[in-house]
């Protein structure tokens, strides 16, 4: 009998253990943010990261019943992350995203929450229209900028461009002649962050614009049948091939990540003369290198034009906003507390000068005045009058594209840089995976 | 690991409450591997994303994997992996072993640095190896136009090394725990048997080839089976350090499956990958225990 007993007793406290081992697992989500008012937030790392976190400050302060808490990642692993938290109904209220195809996939997939009638209109009223079309499918709105905007613009080492006696390119010619002239003075051409791919793209992006026009991408995008073979897709898959062939990329430019930050460190270090790169590595050089920016070695130019091209040479590409989207899975308290926010702590006024010291153009109206007199002017001047004068404002094609379509794009992309494959291939590869 | 449990129990005399006693740990194996296996099996049939419904595919995501020759690529770098990483590590574990479980002072001390890498998570391992191979930044690098000139290349970019780069931080890793399975049983060895060997005049390099290593092949078996299936999950160190490029060059098949489940949220085909995983897995072992006579266990030390 004591013996039965025992042995009862023992299988009693192993099912309990294993009930509970399992109810720890379940309940790990990351979508609780304590209580039942408030509002998670995933953003990214570097950029913004610091306007972020004086707003999440003074908003906290101001709203005990509505606070907001941030959390950051670094951006390679972030989509993965995400995707993965809204596929499992475990995300939090608020996520940072670039818009575009990717976010149309969550709105399809019935995972976001559109944004209020009162709310929609207080955002149009308030921001650049171009940019809020980004994150609007179906006639609905589904999300706020929440940062600057961020053209890709060329950065170059005013320095190294003195110490050869350069100007800075301004057609393609001019860039592969400068080629041999900075090799021959032991510095790299252009620094590259391929192992993170996307930086790839956006000579990719920048030259099928340049040669054929933003038509050649929406034909793309639209799905038309051999948009990829487009001879402007084609032609500019042989000028990176020119380029990686004239060694114009910084050694062991497959294997350098953005997030790391060797690539514009190689720019303020003066072992790179160029990168072509998105306007947030502006902040990320400020944060890095601070007397870089101040003295003024750090300088920046429009992507070089392509004789005969028909692009517009003003044209521009990189990501007109990062915005913030409600989740569908998030209780109704926590979607009024990220409505009052978005309305009413995201681009306030010192919100918008906070991105402003860090040399961010935030996408809202009449901001002219502002922008003169604030630091970083030049920079920032030039930012927002590229923008504004930009007859085409092409979304990162990783992010126009449904996500399945990006991703292959990059991995192809890496093919293309690496000369794996041909210009052709490339094209016949992503004819396959459609758009 | 299956194996040595399965032989444990048929040498185990009958008696008692064993399968009560099992219930426990064969329950936690259901919950969390044995359920979540037939899941990779049902969604390896399945269309998903990762968001929307879950739908009927047939065998397409087979038919799409048996003729990817991405995929194909990855088997084959896993399959190289798997064996220079047991003709690396094994030979270097051995000795390691074999000098460590001499009792003198200084191989104690030497014992404790060699167990190092053994403490470091491996995602510190990975970025401190990406961070001292880095191309421009890396300490490689500073080793330019030197002595060791040799060694500053494009360890991580250049698509001939990088496998290499790979297995060698691999092995780093895991050397220092085969040492320690080695060390434990070259201490089982009865001294009786040196001794005996010594009467008999064999010189330490004969006691070695004629004692030790003998006495040692089931350690060697159950060393090479950890290590030719643990190869076939090595992801962590992989992904951070190299992301599986440059291109394709150091994409794993656990990689190639992530890659495809996570980032081309392909979910279906990457549950068939996964299936791929674990029968090789699973026959690698078996096969191991078997032609190894792992399974017929007997003691090594009769007449002693």
């Amino acid at each position: 009998m004591i013996v039965f007993s025992r042995k009862k007793a023992t299988l009693g406290a192993a099912l309990g253990a294993v009930t509970l081992f399992a109810a720890a697992c379940g309940s790990s989500g990351p979508s609780g943010s304590g209580g039942g008012g408030g509002a998670s937030a995933w953003a990214l790392t570097g950029g913004s990261q610091s306007t972020f976190q004086v707003s999440q400050k003074n908003w906290n302060a101001a709203n005990a019943k509505d606070k907001v808490s941030y959390q950051f990642y670094a951006n390679d692993a972030y989509k993965q992350k995400v995707r993965v938290a809204i596929g499992a109904n475990d995300a939090p209220v608020l996520f940072e995203n670039w818009g575009g195809g990717s976010l149309k996939d969550y709105a399809n997939a019935g995972k976001l929450e559109a944004l209020t009638p009162s709310l929609t209109a207080a955002v149009k009223a308030k921001y650049l229209p171009s940019v809020v079309n980004v994150a609007s499918f179906g006639g609905q709105l589904y999300g706020v900028p929440i940062n600057g905007t961020q053209p890709v613009v060329l950065y170059y080492n005013k320095d190294l461009f003195a110490k050869v006696g350069a100007q800075p390119p301004k057609t393609w010619d001019d860039l592969m002649a400068l080629v041999p002239k900075f090799k021959a003075a032991g510095i790299a051409p252009l620094s590259l962050a391929g192992g993170s791919k996307w930086p790839d793209l956006m000579y990719l992006e920048y030259l099928v614009d340049r040669i054929g026009g933003p038509t050649v991408f929406q034909n793309i995008v639209d799905g038309k049948p051999g948009a990829w073979s487009d001879p402007a897709v084609i032609k500019a898959g042989q000028m990176i091939h020119q380029l990686v062939s004239a060694g114009a990329f910084a050694n062991g430019y497959q294997s350098i990540t953005y997030d790391a930050g060797q690539s514009s460190a190689l720019l303020y270090t003066g072992k790179a003369a160029m990168q072509l790169m998105g306007s947030w590595d502006y902040a990320v050089i400020q944060a890095a290198q601070s007397d870089f920016v101040k003295s003024g070695k750090l300088a920046w130019t429009n992507f070089p034009t392509v004789t005969g091209g028909q692009g517009d040479p003003a044209d521009i590409v990189g990501n007109p906003a990062n915005y913030f989207s409600v989740t569908k899975s998030s209780t109704a308290v926590e979607k009024a507390s990220a409505e009052k926010y978005l309305k009413d702590g995201v681009m306030d006024g010192a919100y918008v000068d906070d991105l402003l010291k860090n040399g961010n153009v935030p996408p809202v109206n009449g901001l002219e005045s502002k922008l003169a007199a604030a630091p970083n002017a030049p920079w920032l001047t030039y930012q927002y009058d590229l923008v504004k004068n930009a007859p085409s404002y092409q979304l990162s094609w990783d992010q126009a594209l449904s996500s399945s379509a990006g991703d292959s794009l990059l991995t192809n992309l890496d093919q293309l840089f690496l000369k794996k494959i041909t210009p052709q291939q490339f094209a016949q590869n992503m004819s396959k995976v459609g758009k | 690991m299956t194996g040595i449990s399965a032989s444990a129990r048929v040498k185990r005399p009958r008696g008692g409450a064993p399968l009560l006693m099992a219930l426990p740990a064969l329950l936690l194996f259901g919950l969390f591997a044995l359920l979540p296996m037939v899941f990779v099996v049902i969604l390896s049939v399945s269309k998903w994303d990762g968001l929307g419904d879950i739908s009927w595919a047939g065998g397409a995501n087979w038919s799409h994997l048996w003729n990817s020759g991405v995929t194909r690529h990855a088997l084959w770098l896993t399959a190289k992996v798997m064996i220079f990483s047991w003709v690396i590590q094994t030979p270097i574990s051995l000795l390691l072993g074999v000098f460590l479980a001499g009792r003198q002072r200084y191989r104690a001390l030497l014992a404790a640095v060699f167990f190092v890498p053994l403490l470091l998570s491996s995602a510190a391992v990975a970025l401190a190896y990406r961070n001292l191979l880095d191309p421009n930044f890396g300490l490689t690098q500073s080793l330019k136009d030197g002595p060791f000139d040799l060694l500053a290349k494009d360890w991580l970019g250049n698509q001939n090394l990088v496998l290499f780069t790979v297995i060698f931080v691999i092995s780093w890793q895991f050397v220092p725990f085969h040492s320690l399975l080695y060390q434990a049983g070259v201490r089982q060895i009865p001294a009786t048997m040196y001794e005996a060997a010594r009467l008999d005049g064999a010189s330490t390099i004969q006691q070695f080839f004629f004692v030790t290593l003998p006495q040692l092949r089931y350690t060697i078996v159950t060393s090479s089976t950890l290590m030719l299936v643990g190869s076939l999950t090595y992801f962590d160190v992989v992904f951070i350090m190299t992301g599986g490029g440059p291109g394709y060059s150091t994409r794993l098949l656990p990689l190639d499956m992530y890659i495809t489940g996570f980032q081309s949220h392909d979910f279906g085909e990457a549950s068939a990958i996964a299936v791929v995983l674990v029968a090789a897995g699973l026959a690698i072992s078996l096969g191991l225990v078997k032609f190894s006579g792992f399974s017929r266990m007997q003691s090594q030390t009769a007449g002693a």
